[in-house]
């Protein structure tokens, strides 16, 4: 399975140079990187190959890393009916750069690339009907995004005496409590203040486990 | 004579219409009684859940899945928990297994009755919806004596299930299966050769296997256009690839066959869950690696390490390594997939849930075009839209 998914990304990488930067089999799962302007003529080598013939696009979604440049990244998901194996495809972007839209590819990315605009604010240049599709009406900002709090920035209510919903910034009672448990010991990948010393000084070290040991 | 001018007629359908399956709201454009163009408006149910799981930790995001399809909740649960088990690589025990595949098979036919029978009640007839609701309310019971919660159970976890079945259960489980094809005959007898209700589905909402593909249709929506395709069977997950069973098929992909496709689906569940009974594994019914699974009350109570294991596993949880998977299952509605991201920490990073009924609730327009007021009913019943996983 591994090896028979090895050769297919080889294979892809391979009719496609121009357009396809990498492929890579983890967790028996096949990954192929693409370059942005290049993804609907993936999408349809992919269909259309006779090695390939994903003819399922399953699913398509945004992932955001702030930290990254460019932040976003946009994977789709595809399935061979035929050769009984998945493809996933991305491509990075960000907030400016729009995605060529794949729907004239598959007629399913339609919705899932309105949620990925939706929700991220990923643009897809080309898709017949771009509008929000999860949020509600006149909604603003992206709530997938990594810096957009969980509680939002407004909530709403029915009014009584104008006689409609209106809407208010968030109030809460209690703010939400994001209990950070990730222990100091193992999470933590920066050194440690002091740690430095520690350098080429063995029997410190030595003392330094032994009195860990005992509190 | 003075212009006329002659333009469409716009309806809106739902989002408080019975027929619309929760909180549709569908913008038809007509011509007379002729539909030109079905917009549905979703996310009138968005609740944020993906948002929600990306700041909880792993197994904190098990009752979430549950929320999502609300008519078949263990088979949500039954999808996260092998993508956080992929991402661990961490071995199930086969009691485990099958416990799981029990459940998810007692889900897809607590989803078919609903479907089925909410079906025929929006084509006008109602006594299925009576007759066949009791049989559901017994399943949900063997949910309840397994978890403590009728519907949403919560009773997956990673690496096995959160606590055995009492002893009795299985004996009751059988017992009930082997009652239960009276009452699918019964159910057939009103509908399968009823003249109303094949009037109000054969032909109606037709959909080719190509179109199927393009629309990214999967389940018994996919099988009644005639492709014999089962996740079950082609990428099995837990003791699927150790039980007997058949994929049933349509041929002209119409709610006829949507309808008889899940009627078939019903008997073969209830084959898998006599297999799962009849072969049920002894030992251990969930992992016993003590980083990820709990130790149990008892044990807790003697041992220090225990003790420990509790207390870490119910603060911090378990940390799960970096890594990314899309894991999909055969759930009752159609392919239900989890694009799960980890970055090493206790919580996901992104958790994508890939939800049948989005896909095809997404082909409303080509399945709606040219046919009656009426028939857009029949389509959204035939296609089974539950809008807890298609908003999220």
């Amino acid at each position: 399975m591994d090896l028979a998914l090895k050769d297919l990304g080889e294979y892809i990488t391979g009719q496609l140079p121009d357009d396809v930067t990498g492929a890579t089999v983890s967790l028996d799962e096949l990954m192929v990187s693409a370059k942005v302007e290049g993804i609907a003529r993936v999408l349809a080598f992919l269909r259309d190959d006779v090695n390939c013939r994903f003819k399922q696009l399953v699913d398509v979604c945004g992932v955001d890393y702030p930290e990254r440049v460019p932040r976003f990244e946009v994977v789709y998901n595809l399935l061979s009916l035929i050769n009984n194996n998945r493809v996933r495809v991305m491509v990075v972007t960000d907030e400016d750069t729009p995605v060529p839209t794949v729907t004239g590819v598959f007629s399913s990315a339609n919705w899932w690339e309105r949620e990925a605009w939706d929700l991220f604010g990923i643009s897809f240049s080309g898709h017949p009907d771009l509008r929000r599709i999860l949020t509600d009406y006149g909604f603003d900002g992206h709530p997938l995004r990594k810096d957009f709090p969980l509680t939002g920035y407004v909530e709403i209510r029915y009014d009584d005496e104008k006689k409609r919903v209106v809407y208010e910034p968030v109030k809460l009672t209690q703010e939400f409590r994001g209990f950070d448990f990730l222990s100091p010991w193992e999470g933590l990948q920066a050194v440690l203040p002091g740690d430095e010393k520690a350098e080429g000084a063995e029997d410190e070290n030595a003392d330094g486990a032994a009195a860990e040991g005992d509190s | 004579m003075a212009d006329t001018k002659i333009r469409n007629f716009n309806l809106n359908f739902g989002p408080q219409h019975p027929s619309a399956h929760g909180v549709l709201r569908l913008v038809l454009e007509m011509d007379g009684e002729v539909i030109t163009r079905a917009d549905p408006h979703i996310g009138l149910l968005h609740r944020g859940t993906e948002k929600l799981i990306e700041h909880k930790n792993y197994v904190q995001a098990v009752p979430y899945f549950d929320r999502l399809d609300y008519a078949s909740p263990q088979n949500q649960e039954h999808v996260f928990v092998l993508a956080v088990e992929k991402l661990l690589g961490l071995e199930v025990p086969p009691r485990g297994q099958y416990i799981r595949v029990l459940y998810a098979e007692i889900g897809r036919l607590m989803n078919h009755i609903f479907t089925v029978c909410a079906f025929a009640m929006d084509t006008g007839a109602m006594t299925p919806m009576l007759w066949m609701f009791e049989d559901r309310e017994t399943l949900m019971e063997f949910c309840e004596r397994a978890s403590g919660a009728r519907m949403h159970m919560n009773y997956f976890r990673p690496g096995g299930v959160s606590h055995d079945l009492p002893p009795e259960l299985l004996d009751d489980i059988a017992a009930w299966a082997d009652n239960f094809p009276q009452m699918i005959d019964d159910c057939e007898t009103l509908l399968t050769e009823n003249r109303i209700f094949k009037q109000r589905s054969v032909d109606i909402g037709v959909i080719t296997a190509d179109q199927c593909f393009d629309w990214g249709f999967s389940g018994p929506n996919l099988r009644a256009a005639g492709v014999a395709w089962d996740l079950r069977k082609s990428q099995p997950y837990d003791a699927y690839a150790k039980i007997d069973f058949d994929i049933p098929v349509g041929k002209h992909g119409d709610c006829y066959d949507r309808y008889l496709v899940r009627i078939h689906e019903m008997r073969q569940s209830l084959r898998i869950i006599k297999q799962c009974i009849a072969d049920m594994p002894g030992g251990r019914c969930k992992s016993d690696d003590r980083k990820i699974s709990p130790p149990s009350r008892a044990e807790m109570k003697n041992s220090m390490e225990a003790l420990i294991h509790h207390f870490k596993l119910y603060t911090e949880g378990f940390h799960v390594p970096a890594g990314e998977t899309y894991t999909a299952i055969e759930a009752p509605k159609g392919e239900f997939g989890v694009y799960l991201v980890s970055d090493g920490t206790n919580k996901p990073y992104r958790c994508k849930i890939r939800s049948p009924g989005f896909a095809h609730l997404q082909a409303m327009d080509l399945l709606s075009n040219g046919h009656m007021l009426a028939d857009v009913v029949a389509n959204i019943g035939s296609l089974d839209i539950v809008f807890g996983e298609i908003d999220r």
